[in-house]
């Protein structure tokens, strides 16, 4: 059982918890696929910029340290909006 | 929904084999995780393969450190749902995610693992960061 991957043939960020920049947001979640509407993520939070308290290297310090304050089951986001997905570990400098 | 029994029961048998006491009411968790007294490490369960598949591993390297909590207990996400929403209530702002795993000292949370500092670990890794928290918050902890 241990070391068995149950994701054969999915994306190869599948499941994992990410980071996804936009112009007016950041969103984090778990990724679970690139559809025809946009990147869906799992148990997503959001960041967003002007509304959100303190910045983005806040939030995702907090994030790292206490997890994600999930706010949506399931987010899509276009994905001609995204400027880049990375892992939320790989976050923050 | 629930995964079938009989797909979870191995990774269920898988903690307690280790030592864990799984909890499956919300009874068992507040008996178990509700004392406050010393050390408790509770482990999170799911049956997500990438993440879980190294999380359970890493748990049985970790206990077999010199230094341990006092007690270690489990529950499964996504099955025992009530238990496990009654776990995380101890855990105050760390947020749900799993597999997790908390240390609660005098019933505070004092070092925890998300599912997003397991994921693409190494068991290795995971129970060397276990280990050193054992070292840091259970060396003088007064057993239960």
């Amino acid at each position: 059982m241990s070391g068995h991957v149950f994701h054969p043939g999915h994306h190869e960020l599948h499941g994992v918890t990410v980071v996804l920049d936009t112009a007016g947001a950041l969103w984090v979640g778990r990724f679970d696929s690139i559809t025809p509407k946009g990147v869906l993520l799992h148990d997503a939070g959001c960041y967003q910029d002007g509304v959100s308290e303190g910045t983005r290297e806040d939030y995702l310090r907090k994030t790292l340290k206490f997890g994600v304050r999930a706010t949506q089951k399931n987010a899509l986001i276009p994905e001609g909006e995204v400027r880049g997905i990375r892992q939320l570990v790989e976050a923050v400098g | 929904m629930p995964y079938p029994e009989s797909l979870v029961a191995p990774m269920r048998a898988e903690m307690v084999q280790m030592g864990a006491a799984e909890l499956r009411t919300v009874a068992e968790v507040d008996a178990a995780i509700g004392s406050s007294a010393g050390t408790t490490l509770v482990f999170v369960n799911s049956v997500c393969g990438c993440a879980a598949g190294n999380a359970r591993p890493a748990m049985k390297m970790a206990l077999g450190h010199g230094v341990l909590p006092d007690r270690t207990v489990t529950v499964f996400a996504g099955q025992d749902l009530d238990a496990v929403a009654r776990a995380r209530s101890y855990f105050g702002e760390y947020q749900p995610s799993s597999p997790s795993i908390a240390l609660l000292r005098e019933g505070e949370v004092v070092h925890f693992v998300h599912r997003h500092q397991i994921e693409g670990r190494s068991p290795q890794a995971i129970a060397a960061d276990l280990t050193k928290a054992f070292d840091t918050h259970c060396r003088d902890s007064v057993r239960a």
